[in-house]
C-alpha cells in the first residue's frame, strides 16, 4: 500500500491546461452548433458514445480523453452509459448497415434537445469504407448531424477542442 | 524441438488414406491441392498429426470456387486448397473436426454461398439483414453497392440457444454497450449470478472490407488494411504488404524491415499498456487504471512526435515504410524505453502486492490448456494457457529472423495469467525495439514496386499484438487486387471467451472479456 501512495505522490498532477478553441479553429472543425446550446445544457454535457461501425481507432482516442492528461470531466463533459441520460451522441465509424437500426434507436432514445457529433473521417464522410452493400457511409446519411470532428482518428486534443466548442459561452 | 520431417510423415499418411495431394508452394507455405471430397478426411488426419487449423477462406474463379484452409505445426504452414463447382458448390465441413473452423465456414457460407455439408451449426454468421439469404456479396456478380433497403432491419430472428429450468434466466446485452467499446451482442443464460452459457452474436460492424478491397491498387489496399482493426493498424498493414510483396516478388530493404519491427513492437506495448489498465479498471482498481493510461499516453505522444501518428497508421507501405528513425529519434526511443521500465518497476510491485486485485484476477476466467488448443487460441490468450507459439520465433520473417525472440508462456490460464503474459511481452518488446535500433544501418526505406502478373498470390503471416495475423492476397491484371482476406487473431479468440466465462459470475464478464480483448472490427470485416 505504501508503494501505491508513494507512486501517486511522485506522479503528481499531470493534467494539462487546454486553451479554449478560437473561432477559426472551430470553423476548421466544421462546427455548426445552434447558438443556444449553452443555455440548454448549463455548462455540462452528458455524452453517449456510439460505435456505428468504426475500426476502433476512433474509440481508442475517445478513451484517451479520460486519461489524466486530458481529464475531460473537469470541463463538465462526461460519458454516460445510456442514451436516455445523454445530451449528445458521439458517433464514430461509417454506419454499417448492420448497425443502422441500432443507431436509429439510440437516436430516438436520446431525449430532446439533443446533438449529434460525427467523430472521425469515416463518420464525417464514410472515410476509407464509403457507401456499399454493407456500409451506409457518413453518419449524416442515417441521422441528422450537428457537428463534425475530422481526423483518422481525431487526436484527443482535436476531440477535446471540438467538445469544448460545443459548450462555448 | 523441430521435427523437420513431419510433413513427409504426414504426406505418407494421406497417401495411405488414398488422398491425392498435389504439391505446390506459395510464400512461406506449402500449397497442397486435394479433391473436395477429401476435405474433411484431410482435416481428420491433420488433427491426428497435431496440426493447428489457422485460417479458412474462399475465392471465386469463374465457374469454380477455390476453398482454402491454412494449417500450421512447429512454424510450418500448409495451405490446403480444393475446387468446387458452381452452381451447387458443396464440400464436407472441417468444423466437425476443428471447432476453430466453425465461424470461418459460416462466414464463407454467407459470403459465397458455398455449402459445408455436415456443419454442426448452420445458422448465418456474418449475414444479418443487409442482404438476402439468396445473395452472396463476395461472388463476382454481386455489385459492391448491393441492393440495400433504405433502413436495414434488425436481425431479430437469430435462433439463440435457450436454457430452461427453474431459476434460469436470459440476459441480452448489446449491440450498443454501456462503455466506449465496439458493438456486438452477448446472450447470457444464467442462474443466480452464475453464467450457464454465453453466446456471442457478432457481425454488427461488417463493413464489406473484403469486397471493397477488390480492384484497389497496392497503396490503396495498404490503407484499407491499416483500418481493418484500428488498434492493430501496424499488424494488419504489415501482413497485407508482406502478402503483396511476396506476390510481386519484392524484398524490402533491411532498414525498412527493422523500422517495421520497431513500429510493430511499439504497437504491442501501447495496446498491452491499455489492456492492463482496462483490466484493472474492470475490477475497480483506479490507481492502476490511471497509471497505465498515463504511460500509454506518453508512449503515444512519442509515436506522434517521431512517426507523425499516434497509432502509427499508414507508416507501412507496399515495398517498405513511409517514415524513418534518425539517430536522434533512436536515442529518444531508448530514453522512452528506459523511462517506461523505471515506471513499470514502480507500478507493478504495487499491483503484485495488492490482495484485492489478486482476489479478483486469480482463478477467474479460466481457459484450460486443452480448450485453448482445441480452439487454436492465439497470442497472449493462447500463451497464458500453455500454447507455446509465436510467429516471430517459430516462422520468423524480417527483421525477426536476425535475432532471438523470447516467448513468455504461462499455464495458470486465468485472467491474472493473461495480465502477466502481457507484462512480460512488454519487456520482450522493449528489448527488441532497442536491438532493432542498434541494427539500423544506412539504406533505402522502400523498394521499387514491380507489377505482379495477373493471378499471382501471396500469404503474409505476422505476429500482431493479439497474435498471428494471416492475410491472403491475389492480384488481378493491371496491379489491382483480385482477392484479399485478412484473418485477425480475434476470429479464433472470440470463441474461447464463450468457454472461459462459464461458471464465472455475470458481473465478472467485463473483466473476462477485457482479458481476451477480441477485435470486433477485425472479426466482422
Ligand atoms: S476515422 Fe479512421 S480511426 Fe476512425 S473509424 Fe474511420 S478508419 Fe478508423
Amino acid at each position: 500500500m505504501l508503494r501505491l501512495f508513494k507512486k501517486i505522490l511522485t506522479t503528481g498532477v499531470v493534467t494539462e491546461p487546454v486553451k479554449a478553441p478560437k473561432d477559426d479553429e472551430l470553423e476548421q472543425l466544421g462546427i455548426k452548433i445552434k447558438s443556444h446550446i449553452d443555455r440548454k445544457f448549463s455548462g455540462s454535457i452528458a455524452i453517449r458514445q456510439v460505435d456505428a461501425g468504426s475500426c476502433n481507432g476512433c474509440e481508442l482516442e475517445i478513451h484517451a480523453l479520460n486519461n489524466p492528461f486530458y481529464d475531460i470531466e473537469r470541463f463538465g463533459i462526461h460519458f454516460v452509459a445510456s442514451p436516455r441520460h445523454a445530451d449528445v451522441l458521439l458517433v464514430t465509424g461509417p454506419v454499417s448497415r448492420h448497425m443502422q437500426t441500432a443507431l436509429l434507436r439510440t437516436y430516438e432514445a436520446t431525449p430532446n434537445p439533443k446533438w449529434v457529433i460525427a467523430a472521425g473521417d469515416c463518420a464525417a464522410c464514410g472515410g476509407e469504407f464509403g457507401v456499399s452493400y454493407a456500409s451506409c457511409g457518413a453518419v449524416a446519411n442515417v441521422i441528422p448531424v450537428d457537428m463534425v470532428i475530422p481526423g483518422c482518428p481525431p487526436t484527443p486534443l482535436v476531440l477535446m477542442k471540438g467538445l469544448l466548442g460545443l459548450m462555448r459561452k | 524441438m523441430h521435427a523437420p520431417n513431419w510433413k513427409a510423415d504426414f504426406l505418407k499418411q494421406t497417401d495411405e488414406a488414398g488422398i491425392m495431394v498435389e504439391q505446390l508452394a506459395i510464400g512461406p507455405a506449402d500449397l497442397w491441392q486435394i479433391a473436395s471430397d477429401d476435405w474433411q478426411r484431410f482435416a481428420q488426419l491433420a488433427l491426428q498429426h497435431n496440426l493447428r487449423w489457422a485460417a479458412g477462406w474462399a475465392e471465386q474463379a469463374r465457374d469454380w470456387f477455390l476453398i482454402n484452409a491454412c494449417f500450421e505445426r512447429e512454424g510450418r504452414y500448409i495451405l490446403l486448397r480444393t475446387r468446387v463447382h458452381n452452381p451447387k458448390p458443396e464440400l464436407p465441413s472441417q468444423a466437425t473436426v476443428y471447432p476453430a473452423a466453425s465461424r470461418s465456414e459460416r462466414h464463407t457460407q454467407d459470403m459465397f454461398g458455398v455449402n459445408f455439408a455436415g456443419h454442426p451449426d448452420n445458422r448465418p454468421w456474418t449475414r444479418h439483414k443487409a442482404w438476402p439469404k439468396t445473395r452472396y456479396p463476395l461472388r463476382k456478380d454481386f455489385p459492391v453497392q448491393g441492393e440495400p433497403e433504405a433502413v436495414t432491419p434488425p436481425d431479430r430472428d437469430y435462433p439463440f440457444v435457450k436454457a430452461y429450468g427453474a431459476g434460469v434466466y436470459e440476459i441480452p446485452v448489446g449491440p450498443v454497450h454501456a462503455g466506449i467499446i465496439e458493438p456486438g451482442h452477448f446472450r447470457f443464460q444464467a442462474v443466480g449470478e452464475t453464467i450457464l452459457n454465453l453466446e456471442e452474436r457478432l457481425g454488427y460492424v461488417h463493413k464489406g472490407i473484403e469486397k471493397i478491397a477488390e480492384g484497389r491498387t497496392p497503396e490503396q489496399l495498404a490503407r484499407l488494411a491499416s483500418r481493418v482493426s484500428g488498434d492493430t493498424t501496424v499488424g494488419h498493414c504489415w501482413a497485407a504488404c508482406l502478402a503483396m510483396e511476396r506476390a510481386a516478388g519484392i524484398e524490402i530493404p533491411p532498414r525498412a524491415a527493422l523500422i517495421r519491427g520497431i513500429l510493430a513492437e511499439r504497437e504491442r506495448v501501447a495496446n498491452h499498456l491499455g489492456d492492463m489498465g482496462a483490466i484493472c479498471n474492470d475490477v475497480g482498481f483506479a490507481f492502476a487504471h490511471m497509471q497505465f493510461a498515463r504511460l500509454r499516453e506518453l508512449w503515444l505522444r512519442c509515436n506522434e512526435q517521431l512517426f507523425g501518428h499516434r497509432l502509427l497508421m499508414d507508416r507501412i507501405v507496399p515495398g517498405g515504410v513511409d517514415c524513418d528513425v534518425s539517430e536522434q529519434a533512436g536515442i529518444a526511443i531508448k530514453r522512452g524505453i528506459y523511462q517506461l521500465k523505471v515506471e513499470l518497476g514502480e507500478v507493478l510491485p504495487a499491483l503484485d502486492l495488492n490482495s484485492s486485485l489478486e482476489d479478483r484476477l486469480y482463478t477467474a476466467g479460466l481457459l484450460p490448456e486443452a480448450i485453448a488448443a482445441a480452439f487454436g487460441a492465439l497470442g497472449f490468450v493462447g500463451r497464458a494457457s500453455g500454447q507455446d507459439f509465436d510467429v516471430r520465433r517459430d516462422a520468423p520473417y524480417a527483421p525477426y529472423d536476425r535475432l532471438t525472440v523470447k516467448v513468455p508462456v504461462e499455464t495458470q490460464a486465468d485472467i491474472a495469467s493473461r495480465f502477466w503474459v502481457r507484462y512480460k511481452e512488454i519487456s520482450v518488446a522493449l528489448k527488441l525495439i532497442g536491438q532493432f535500433i542498434d541494427l539500423l544501418s544506412p539504406g533505402d526505406l522502400r523498394s521499387a514496386w514491380k507489377t505482379p502478373e495477373a493471378g499471382r498470390e501471396g500469404l503474409g503471416i505476422v505476429e500482431g499484438w493479439r497474435g498471428e495475423i494471416i492475410t491472403y492476397i491475389r492480384f488481378d491484371a493491371g496491379n489491382t487486387i483480385a482477392r484479399c482476406y485478412p484473418r485477425d487473431p480475434s476470429l479464433l479468440n472470440w470463441p474461447v471467451l464463450e468457454k472461459l466465462v462459464l461458471d464465472n459470475i455475470v458481473p465478472d464478464f467485463p473483466v473476462c472479456n477485457k482479458s481476451v480483448n477480441g477485435s470486433y472490427s477485425g472479426h466482422d470485416l
